[in-house]
């Protein structure tokens, strides 16, 4: 009996990953991208947020399909709870960016993955939206990510993976560092 | 115009070592110096700095530590005193006082042959160049100092000598490297209040079951990596510098003595808006991260312990993860009169304006392959990584000159002997 090795296979096209990154230096401005989302209010707190295009690689592109996203509050704050609140979302961003970081990193270390399971936690104290109290901020007060990994690797790899992912994220940047966001009216 | 073959730019550690080499070869040179020998040493470090690597490790071409004390950490007026006897001992060509103001590319006929050298007094001719005026030109700032409140006083890890030299009051040290690290725990024991800002940085011991860690990373080959065990040269080339102390014996500087001195930790300087710092929260990862590649390199050098015969306990001894504040404070308001000064320790970069020849790439990285640039003729020494992991040690610049000392000759077109 031979032992044939099995070729790692994460579904992360990392080739084309490092392909991109190769070409960066002939070719930077392929680098720049513009993400975008177009939001109509329904009712109320719900809203539909319509994401179909963006622009990378020096051209227009586009989703194969558009996602529409509903947000609403849930009915305990006297809502319709037509879909899942704006601070979940961020906690979607962030879990699926991180997750999708360990993919594309165990694939480049050649680590299996059997499954990687997330759980997020985000405090929030409601005294900042309501305005009833100044001290305390509007946003999360931190935000716990809990993963459960199975995977051909030590628990020090994994953490190493995990590390990693976080180091490589958009969101957790978006997240961690301040980013001017600027809001005009038309 | 007087000729020479090679003009070597700089009379520090690097140039010596390059001097050293050319003389062995019967190059005939010249090294220029803007002030005195191991200028930067005289003029741009700290009072208490001692060399991070230990006295057996502080070698040169032809030239060993043989002093009492192996083990031990060069102030600064000893490594100065030690270039300055290299240099007298070599009876290296330096000319004192010859700031370099211009390299140019210069022809013969139509081809490209060699360089013209401008000094304040003299201009030299010469078939080759070596840049080995150091990589630590400049103290780099970022960006987010331009928002800082106007009556904070600002120093940097270039410019900075003692405590005393920083007006009363709380200090805010950015960055965590070995500069940030050392200069934070001086300030911390002068009794400041001190607030530390922590990127990515590299976490080591002093000491590693009873010996130097350099020692170990010597005896395992890591120093001697070279760059075709890299697979990422840039990254390499621009990692933070090692955490080490060589001022406090052989007492460990990391963030967890540090914290225990009394040092306030934060993350990472994302941002100053409306006078109050912004601390990325990234600091429990970058922790992280510093602690699994330590942890790496220990097993690393178990691993070749182990391969040679050494004993290695079971398990190992691992040091204590980081401790971080469980909620690490996001902001410091540097109106309020806790901070009086901040000070940069956020890294260094070679200062090469004065070279007349495009050098850097777009990003504005220096271009070379192992110290060879996309000029013939044309070398920089010096730099981190330049071709193995301790070429940003003394200890890597006699290998380094050894390598470009063969690639001159060969470009000089002399015939190559042993030597």
């Amino acid at each position: 009996m031979t032992l044939a090795e099995t070729p790692v296979d994460n579904g992360v096209n990392v080739d084309a990953l490092l392909g991109v990154r190769d070409a960066l230096p002939e070719t930077p401005d392929i680098a720049k991208f513009q993400w975008r989302a177009d939001v109509s209010w329904v009712k109320g707190t719900h809203s539909r947020t319509e994401v179909e295009t963006f622009y990378g690689f020096n051209d227009e592109q586009r989703h194969k399909a558009t996602y529409v996203h509903d947000a609403d509050h849930p009915l305990a704050f006297a809502a319709e709870d037509n879909g899942i609140t704006p601070v979940e979302y961020v906690l979607v961003a962030l879990g699926s960016c991180l997750t999708a970081g360990i993919a594309a990193v165990a694939q480049q270390r050649k680590i299996q993955l059997r499954s990687v399971r997330a759980t997020l936690r985000a405090g929030m104290d409601l005294h900042g939206i309501l305005g009833a109290d100044p001290d305390v901020r509007n946003g999360f007060d931190g935000i716990q990510v809990s993963y459960d990994i199975d995977a051909d690797a030590s628990a020090e790899d994994i953490r190493a993976l995990v590390a990693q992912s976080q180091k490589r994220s958009a969101v957790y940047d978006i997240l961690t560092n301040p980013t001017n966001v600027t809001v005009e009216v038309n | 115009m007087p000729d020479t073959s090679v003009v070597v730019v700089g009379a520090g550690h690097c140039g010596l070592a390059m001097s050293r080499c050319l003389t062995a070869r019967s190059v005939d040179h010249v090294v220029l110096e803007r002030g005195e020998v191991a200028n930067s040493w005289r003029t741009e470090r700290w009072d208490s700095l001692r060399l991070l690597t230990p006295n057996w490790l502080t070698r040169l071409p032809g030239h060993e530590y043989d002093g009492p004390d192996p083990d031990g950490y060069m102030s600064v007026a000893e490594v100065v005193a030690l270039l300055a006897d290299y240099a007298s001992a070599g009876a290296a060509p330096v000319r004192t006082g010859s700031a370099v103001r211009s390299v140019t590319a210069a022809s013969v006929g139509s081809a490209a042959d060699g360089f013209r050298v401008s000094t304040d007094h003299e201009e030299w001719r010469a078939r080759g160049v070596v840049l080995a005026s150091g990589a630590c030109n400049t103290a780099m700032v970022p960006p987010v100092a331009e928002g800082l409140p106007a009556a904070l006083a600002t120093f940097t890890a270039q410019d900075y000598r003692n405590p005393d030299q920083l007006p009363d009051g709380g200090v805010l040290v950015v960055g965590a490297s070995a500069s940030g690290v050392q200069i934070a725990d001086e300030l911390r024991r002068a009794g400041r209040a001190v607030h530390l800002a922590v990127g990515e940085h590299v976490r080591l011991p002093r000491v590693y079951r009873g010996a130097d860690i350099l020692w170990w990373m010597e005896a395992a080959g890591i120093l001697s990596e070279g760059l075709d065990r890299i697979d990422d040269v840039i990254r390499a080339r621009n990692l933070p510098s090692m955490q080490l102390t060589g001022s406090g014996g052989r007492a460990t500087l990391d963030l967890n003595a540090l914290t225990d001195a009394g040092v306030r930790l934060y993350g990472r300087l994302a941002g100053v808006r409306d006078g109050v710092a912004q601390f990325s929260g990234s600091l429990a990862n970058v922790r992280a991260l510093a602690d699994l590649k330590l942890n790496r390199l220990l097993d690393a050098v178990d691993t070749w312990a182990r391969e040679t015969g050494q004993p290695v306990t079971d398990p190992p001894w691992r040091p204590e993860p980081t401790r971080v504040p469980a909620n690490p404070t996001l902001t410091l308001d540097l109106r309020a009169g806790a901070i009086s000064s901040v000070l940069w320790a956020t890294g260094y970069r070679a200062d090469l304006s004065w070279v007349d020849l495009p050098l850097r790439d777009r990003r504005g990285r220096l271009v070379h392959d192992g110290g060879v640039t996309r000029h013939p003729g044309l070398y920089v020494l010096g730099m981190p990584f330049l071709r193995r992991r301790k070429s940003t040690l003394i200890d890597g610049a006699a290998d380094d000159a050894h390598a470009l000392t063969t690639h001159l000759l060969e470009y000089l077109g002399a015939p190559v002997s042993a030597g």
